[in-house]
Parts: C-alpha cells; sequence; structure tokens
C-alpha cells in the first residue's frame, strides 16, 4: 500500500510538472467540442441548385419558387437549355440540377401529370443525395398543393399521410446524437493515449530498468500507472458534460451516477488497452502508430458516424469487438433516454470482461523479466 | 583466508536462440570487495550481470546473490541489491529530493530516515544548492554521481554498477571512485563493469570477458604477473585480441 502511494505520489508529480499533458487534456475537449459538430454537419444547407425552365409558365415559377423558398437550395442560375446547366455542374458551381419541360403547365392541367428532370452532382455523395430527396419532397408537395388548388375533387396521390415523430431527439437535432458520441472519443484518446505514451516513455529513457530490479510488484507498478490516468480522463469527462451543456445546452436526461459508474468501468478497460499496446512497443513513436491505428478503426467502426446495423457482417463482428461500440451506446442511451442501470446491463457485461481480459494480458505481458 | 560469498556462478549460461551471449560462467564475489568485470563489447558482461540481478532467467548454471537464487528468488534478490545501468536512469522531471524520496521509498524506508539520509546525502555530494532543482538540470558527472548515491541509498548488500562512468571525465570518474570506495569500506560489495583499465586497477579483483566465457580472474597485480604485463591495459589488449566477435 505504501508503495503503491510513493508510485503515486511520484507519477502525478511528473504530470502536473509535463505542461503539455495539462494542455492536452484542457484544450483537446474544447476543440473537439467546437470544432467536430460543425465539421460533422448532417444538415445540409445552401445546396447549389441550377433550373432550366422550358416552360416559362406560372406553374413553374412558383415551383421554383416553393424550392428556394424551403431554404436548403441557393438557385444559382436559372437558365435555358440544358447544356448550360450541365456545364454549371461540371464546374462544380452547381449540386443539383432541375429541369422543368415545355408545356409542363399545360399537360399538368390538362393532363393531371407532367415530368421534371432531376439530376446531382453525385461527387459528394452525401450532399448529392441530401438535395435530391430534399427536392423530391418539396416537388411532391407542390405537386399535392396544386392538384388541391385547381383541382378539387381529384384524387390525391397520397391516400396515406405517413406523420413522423422523432422520439428521444424531437427535433432530430444531430448535435444531441454527435456530442456523446464525441464525449466517448474523447475519454477513449485521452486514456488510451496517455497511458501507452507514459509507460513506453520509462521504457525509452531507462527507468523502467530502475524499477525493474527493485522490490516493486508489477501489480504495483501498473495501478500506479493506471490510477492517476484513470482520475484524469474522469476530470476530461466532467469538463465534456459541462461544455455540452453550455455550448450546447445539452442536459443529459439520465442519472450521472449511472453515466459515471459506466464511464469508470469503461475506463480500466481503455486504459488496460493502451497498457497492453505499450508492453509492445519498446519507444513513443511505435506506441502512437499504434495507437493510432486502432483509434482509427474504434472511431469508424465504433456507430459514431454510422449505424453499426448497415454495416457488412464481418464488420459488424469487428465493431462488436469494439469498445467504445458500447460507450457511444451508453452514454447516447442515458443522454438522450435517460436509461438506467438495468438497460445498460448487456454492455456493462462486456466491457466488464473486456477489462479484465485487457488487464491480465498487460499484467502477464509486462516481464520484469526476460 | 575465508571470506563470506555474496555472489555465486556455477556454469552460468544465457543463450540467445543459437547465440550463446554467456557461456558457463563461475566465479565467487567476497563480501565487502569491489569486483571488477571487465570485457570487450559484446562480450557478455552485461547479461551476465542482468542475470544476477534478476532481470533475466538464465538458460542453464546456477548462482546465488546475496544467499537467494537467481530462478525462485528473485524477489528476494531485488530487495538486497542496488542497481545503475549503462543508460542514466533516475527520473530527470524529479528533483534531487524527490528521486531519493521516491527511491528508498520503494525499498522501504521510512520517511523519517529518507528525510535524515537524503540531507546527510546532499551535504556529502555539496549539492545543497541543487536539491530542489530537477534533476536534467545537472550535469552528467554530478549525475552519475547521483545515480551511485541513489543505487546505495536503501543500504543493498550487493551494488551492481554497469559502466557507471561512461562519458565522463577523469575528474569526476576520479570522485565516482572514492564514492565507490566509501561504499565498500561501509560492507557493501561492489560489482563493476568497466572497459577504463585504469579503473580496473582500483578494483581488488578483476575478470575479464572474452566470447562469453571468463578468460582471467584474478587480482590485478596477479594478472599483470601472470600476462607479463606492465598494465591492466596490456593484461586486456592480450586477452581480447583474440576475441571472435565484437559489438
Amino acid at each position: 500500500m505504501r508503495t503503491l502511494i510513493i508510485l503515486l505520489r511520484k507519477e502525478f508529480r511528473q504530470i502536473f510538472r509535463n505542461s503539455a499533458i495539462l494542455r492536452i487534456a484542457t484544450i483537446m475537449p474544447i476543440m473537439q467540442f467546437l470544432i467536430l459538430p460543425l465539421a460533422a454537419n448532417y444538415e445540409f444547407k445552401n445546396i447549389n441548385l441550377v433550373v432550366v425552365d422550358h416552360d416559362h409558365s406560372s406553374f413553374s415559377r412558383q415551383m421554383i419558387s416553393k424550392v428556394v423558398g424551403s431554404g436548403y437550395f441557393r438557385l444559382v442560375d436559372y437558365v435555358g437549355s440544358y447544356d448550360e446547366a450541365y456545364e454549371l455542374i461540371e464546374t462544380d458551381k452547381a449540386d443539383v440540377l432541375l429541369e422543368i419541360p415545355v408545356n409542363f403547365e399545360r399537360d399538368l392541367v390538362r393532363e393531371g401529370g407532367q415530368k421534371v428532370f432531376l439530376a446531382v452532382n453525385a461527387i459528394n455523395g452525401t450532399k448529392a443525395n441530401l438535395g435530391g430527396s430534399y427536392l423530391n419532397r418539396i416537388i411532391r408537395d407542390f405537386n399535392k398543393d396544386i392538384l388541391l388548388d385547381f383541382m378539387p375533387g381529384a384524387k390525391t396521390e397520397a391516400g396515406i399521410d405517413v406523420e413522423t415523430s422523432n422520439w428521444f431527439n424531437p427535433k432530430n437535432n444531430y448535435k444531441l446524437f454527435l456530442i456523446p458520441g464525441i464525449l466517448a472519443i474523447l475519454v477513449t484518446m485521452i486514456g488510451g493515449f496517455l497511458t501507452a505514451l507514459n509507460i513506453v516513455r520509462e521504457k525509452e529513457v531507462g527507468t523502467i530498468e530502475q524499477i525493474n530490479v527493485s522490490p516493486i510488484h508489477k501489480g504495483q507498478f501498473i495501478l500506479g500507472k493506471l490510477i492517476p490516468f484513470w482520475i484524469l480522463a474522469i476530470i476530461v469527462f466532467t469538463n465534456g458534460l459541462i461544455l455540452g451543456y453550455f455550448i450546447y445546452d445539452i442536459v443529459p436526461q439520465g442519472n450521472l451516477l449511472v453515466l459515471y459508474f459506466f464511464v469508470s468501468i469503461y475506463l480500466f478497460a481503455i486504459l488496460g488497452f493502451g497498457l497492453l499496446i505499450s508492453t509492445f512497443c519498446e519507444t513513443q513513436q511505435q506506441a502512437m502508430f499504434f495507437m493510432f491505428f486502432f483509434m482509427m478503426v474504434f472511431v469508424l467502426m465504433s456507430g459514431l458516424f454510422t449505424p453499426i446495423e448497415s454495416m457488412p457482417e464481418w464488420a459488424q463482428t469487428i465493431a462488436h469487438f469494439n469498445p467504445v461500440t458500447y460507450l457511444i451506446q451508453v452514454i447516447r442511451m442515458v443522454m438522450l433516454k435517460a436509461s438506467t442501470l438495468s438497460d445498460m446491463w448487456p454492455q456493462l457485461r462486456v466491457i466488464a470482461s473486456m477489462a479484465v481480459v485487457l488487464n491480465a494480458w498487460a499484467v502477464w505481458n509486462y516481464r520484469k523479466k526476460s | 583466508m575465508q571470506e563470506e560469498v555474496v555472489i555465486k556462478a556455477e556454469k552460468l549460461t544465457k543463450r540467445f536462440g543459437a547465440f550463446t551471449a554467456t557461456n558457463e560462467v563461475t566465479f565467487e564475489v567476497h563480501k565487502g570487495e569491489i569486483f571488477g568485470f571487465l570485457g570487450a563489447n559484446g562480450a557478455g558482461k552485461t547479461t551476465a550481470m542482468r542475470m544476477l540481478c534478476g532481470l533475466s532467467i538464465p538458460s542453464a548454471g546456477n548462482a546465488t546473490v546475496a544467499g537467494f537464487d537467481v530462478y525462485k528468488e528473485t524477489e528476494q534478490i531485488k530487495k538486497n541489491i542496488g542497481y545503475m545501468s549503462q543508460k542514466f536512469s533516475l527520473y530527470e522531471d524529479l528533483t534531487i529530493e524527490e528521486n531519493l524520496a521516491f527511491f528508498g521509498g520503494i525499498y522501504g524506508m521510512s520517511d523519517s530516515e529518507i528525510k535524515t539520509k537524503s540531507k546527510q546525502l546532499i551535504e556529502q555530494l555539496g549539492l545543497q544548492k541543487e536539491a530542489k532543482k530537477l534533476v536534467q538540470e545537472l550535469p552528467l558527472g554530478w549525475k552519475q554521481k547521483l545515480a551511485f548515491s541513489v543505487a546505495v541509498f536503501h543500504r543493498p548488500k550487493i551494488v551492481f554498477l554497469d559502466e557507471p562512468t561512461g562519458g565522463v571525465d577523469p575528474v569526476t570518474r576520479r570522485q565516482f571512485w572514492d564514492l565507490i570506495y566509501d561504499a565498500s569500506d561501509s560492507g557493501i560489495t561492489v560489482f563493476v563493469t568497466t572497459h577504463y583499465m585504469d579503473e580496473a586497477e582500483y578494483c581488488n579483483r578483476v575478470s575479464i570477458m572474452v566470447d562469453g566465457v571468463i578468460a582471467a580472474l584474478d587480482t590485478p597485480h596477479n594478472l599483470k604477473q601472470q600476462f607479463k604485463a606492465n598494465s591492466m591495459d596490456e593484461v586486456f589488449y592480450q586477452l581480447a585480441r583474440g576475441a571472435k566477435r565484437s559489438e
């Protein structure tokens, strides 16, 4: 016990003396919270639209004004021929092309139907997809209005109206979805990276030799490394919650104690992972590359940006071995759905076993002798 | 003269794959003596020393350090030895006092003992002004003296020094050896590897390793007579010339 206290005292002295660690721990959360949600914006506005109007009727003008009025599109140009419009797409000045055929109004009134042509620049897939579907929805709406306004009694196409309501995130605010994920990434990076680098640093400068010839047990040594970074990560997590509240007005719906309980267990898993990486590396450079590799996989396969369910089966298998997946699930559950401890039992079980396995492996792998 | 044996190695061997780093090394070290462990680069000195410190498990042979077995009782050995590695290995981002408190503490010294002995040591080394400075700010020579003092701070029975004076100027080296003599006088056995043949003359007994085996072992005086040489340098040269491996 006394040995552990001596180790902790030394570790904290070194952490507080290391301005880089303190800076990372304070600045990283702020930067990630301010920048990432903006960068990973799922709502597209200002999609550039070019319209080719062969009809020049009041209907075509009404439709165009409805599209522009939706706020999602910016009318870049209003041209007379398809070729001119296509050039704008080619030069990347427009994302979506809407072509209104000749006799649009006449056919619509007379025959009750007409076709418009929609072309999207799919180089930016997400933007094109969303732009296309927005435009579709607006035109369908317009269609319905016309049918009601001009042809009362005509059969509207949509006999069934689907009314959607977004549970747990009523306004479908993507930030509410993203921030918990960023929080998860944050504690993972701080916990994993710093632990791995710290131990490898002792190897690199040679102080670990001095520890290895001393009567310190490897369990003590490893606890002495885990506890400080565990505390640091909890502090960073707390900072993240506070920032989320002040910047994005996000108030966790569930019990904070439940959240902290899960994060505490999770941290043992991720710190154990950092520890394990450190036992395989001789230099900080190696450790850095190792961690980067795993972090990329962890982040992209965690369900932060894209749902795991839509990944191919083999990728889903990998995602199930990804601790970050579970943390993101739980943080979202607690923050948005007010889930309780009993709801997260499956995640807790997986994370706890990961913590045990990773730490045991790391302790076993950390040899005091060769 | 029957002296107390503190290190005993019998046919101690370490193989790494097909390579035999130390091959059936046999020797004894007596209590309180300064035992020089010489050899060219790659001769197997460090490997032998690491086995004795409990850092490396021997492939074959037997050895005891302070009466404890190097296979089964490494944790007991670790309580009874001090070690100073080739590479400076105190914490550079801690002060002198903090380093002493840390290393004293992990060897189970009490806080009051650490306090009085730190003060004493710092005065003895004349480092009063630097006591609260970070170790990284000290010049190399002082760092080496400090590292040695930390290695014997908890009064081990044996201290292992792995090329302790590498890169240090002659004056500091001399002072360093004064510290070694002090430790030896107080009953600590000193096991030291070195490349400097003038330092070999300071040892009570010297062993010279060539290609993983001990080629000679005796007092410097006897060795010089045996090899009809004027200095240890010549003795070493005669032995090491035949070495097949280097680095």
